[in-house]
């Protein structure tokens, strides 16, 4: 080494291009040089206009008496979302992770992780139930992989993540293979007793 | 109306839906112009964040067109052209009144960490979002704005969080003139964050990533000198000899929680969820600093704990800031970057697919095929 780096001795890392290099190669460069005067400084800074607000608190949308909420809040929001409601099994497990935990426990998100699981296993069961199953095919958007050069956008690339994309159709297909081995080994068995 | 819904890990499909409702004095409702799938989208769509419900509508970038409004609207009117923030907030909580509109108190039952992002999941207050033909939309005389003239629609759509975020993410580094700055994930935020770190006087910015085509953008549209991280044995290795063995002053992760680059942490996130996300690329980010430093992340991480390095965090004595970003606080600044054309959020669109074929742009986006950097989503009747 003819050189002892820099973080080694008391001396800055010399600057590869000066601030007029830079402003001459780079469009805006320097634009907003002054810390002081970006959108975010100061971090807390009591806004004057409310953005709109007429309301120290704002109206309570109705509805909110049988809604889950976190139990680090005072109370349902004032304003919430109404989409999917909790239903079924997957809803009584939910409703058991927001009632139980708080957002400090690990069991709250593994339960609402296994909630999810529960879910969507019922949904594609139901699906076909009501005549309008999952199709695995175009769900997945996997025809893209014929149309959007699947193979040539994979290979060749240096890409790190093929190592573990095959796990993909794993993850999607496992439930329906799963489904139809133990629903032939079933029926299997209902053969040989009867 | 045409709604994108979700069935479970990596499948979605478009129902028909009811047109929502005004359920709030305060709320819009706006019909859907045109929106666009985030990396964030992807946690969602691979299964990563609790309580993602089935049937739950996903987008959370969207402009459109006001369809109706609830009796307490004053600034908006049927038939206003508006961009919307992603961030659902109410305007006048402890922490909207402080600016911190990602962080409103008012908006997200479900939980206190995180403020209501739309079609985020019921973690995020489980309102259903912007990929499909109309949305409710909560405090309409908050959030959104009416799209100046000048302005494109695939401008305005990449303003409601890629271009935000990313610019958010350089200013959350707090980045002094003739800084060095080192971004990973060159995915429309990293891009982003480049660009703006230039704007705020970086005296150098290195973007990582993995991806070629990726790589071979934040050279042309950020002007960043490049990495790919699988070309070196050890990526924070080649980061100290860049800078003299001092490390970075400014690192930025436009990654989250599908990081590449470890297996077993990969798979132990994104595939088996036993981690809140993968944090490779934030690992990176942290060794790869000076001593002193600051770590700007930006990158998504779900509620469950995740495997980072703390104690080299603490020992490096490091600042680490982190937000979602505070959508509509960064407007002004960004309009006028915009208008006199130091940023063209619209050059990063790659993709536009109609709302009917979303399945096929989550498969292209989540594979990263085609050269694909962003997709924008068309419903049928825009
Ligand atoms: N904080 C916010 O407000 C906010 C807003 C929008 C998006 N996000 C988050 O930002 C992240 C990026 O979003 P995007 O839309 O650009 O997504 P994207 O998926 O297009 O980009 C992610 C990029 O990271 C690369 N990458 C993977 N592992 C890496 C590693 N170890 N080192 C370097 N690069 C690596 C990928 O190849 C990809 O190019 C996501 O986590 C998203 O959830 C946060
Ligand atoms: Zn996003
Ligand atoms: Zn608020």
């Amino acid at each position: 080494m003819d050189r002892t780096p820099h973080a080694y001795t008391p001396h800055d890392v010399a600057r590869r291009e000066t601030s007029e290099q830079l402003r001459a190669r780079i469009p805006g460069w320097g634009a907003d040089l002054d810390r002081a005067d970006r959108p975010q400084f100061p971090e807390l800074s009591l806004r004057e206009d409310l953005t709109g607000a007429r309301w120290e608190f704002p109206e309570r949308q109705p509805g909110g008496e049988s809604r889950e909420r976190s139990i680090e809040h005072a109370f349902v929001t004032p304003v919430f979302g109404t989409a999917q409601p909790r239903r079924g099994l997957s809803g009584a497990i939910r409703k058991h992770a927001y009632a139980k935990y708080s957002e400090a426990r690990a069991a709250h998100w593994l339960m609402l992780i296994a909630a999810d699981r529960v879910e969507a296993t019922g949904a594609h069961l139901m699906s076909i139930v009501r005549l309008h199953p999952d199709n695995p095919i175009t769900e997945t958007g996997i025809t893209s992989e014929l149309t959007r050069s699947g193979l040539s956008s994979r290979f060749g690339r240096k890409r790190s993540d093929t190592n573990h994309q095959w796990m993909d159709p794993v993850l999607v297909a496992g439930p329906f293979v799963a489904a139809a081995v133990v629903g032939a080994k079933a029926l299997a068995r209902a053969r040989r007793t009867d | 109306m045409r709604a994108m819904v979700y069935r479970g890990p990596y499948k979605v499909r478009v129902e028909n839906k009811e047109i929502p409702r005004i359920e709030h004095p305060n709320d819009a409702v706006v019909r859907v112009t045109m929106g666009a799938i985030c990396g964030s989208d992807l946690h969602l769509y691979h299964g990563m964040m609790p309580d993602t419900r089935i049937g739950h509508t996903f987008g959370h970038e969207f402009i459109g067109v006001v369809h109706e409004v609830g009796s307490s609207v004053q600034n908006l009117a049927v038939g206003d052209r508006v961009m919307v923030p992603f961030n659902i907030f109410c305007g006048s909580c402890w922490y909207c009144a402080r600016g911190l509109y990602s962080n409103c108190h008012n908006v997200n039952a479900n939980a206190t960490a995180v403020g209501a992002i739309y079609g985020y999941s019921h973690t995020c207050g489980g309102y259903d979002g912007g990929q499909s033909e109309f949305v409710r939309v909560p405090f309409a005389d908050v959030g959104p704005t009416i799209i100046p003239d000048w302005m494109s629609d695939e401008d305005a759509v990449m303003l409601t969080d890629a271009c935000p975020t990313g610019y958010f993410g350089a200013q959350l580094g707090d980045i002094a003139e003739g800084d060095s700055v080192v971004v990973f994930g060159a995915g429309p935020v990293g891009l982003f964050a480049a660009k703006s770190a230039w704007l705020m006087g970086a005296g150098r910015v290195v973007v990582i990533d993995h991806l070629e085509y990726r790589l071979e953008k934040a050279r042309e549209f950020a002007h960043a000198e490049t990495f790919n991280f699988t070309d070196y044995p050890d990526i924070v290795v080649e980061m100290k000899k860049q800078t003299d063995h001092l490390g970075f002053d400014v690192a930025i992760d436009a990654v989250g929680a599908e990081a590449d680059g470890n297996l077993l942490m990969h798979v132990t996130s994104a595939k088996l969820k036993l981690q809140g996300g993968s944090p490779i690329a934030l690992n990176w980010a942290i060794d790869s600093v000076r001593k002193g430093a600051t770590v700007s992340v930006v990158g998504a991480y779900g509620p469950i704990f995740s495997a980072v390095k703390f104690g080299d965090a603490l020992n490096k004595g490091l600042t680490i800031r982190g937000n979602q970003c505070p959508v509509k606080r960064q407007w002004p600044r960004l309009f006028e970057h915009v208008r006199n054309g130091h940023l063209k959020p619209s050059e990063l669109v790659t993709h536009r697919f109609p709302l009917e074929h979303i399945a096929e742009g989550y498969h292209v986006f989540s594979a990263k095929l085609d050269g694909i950097i962003k997709p924008l989503v068309i419903p049928s009747a825009a």
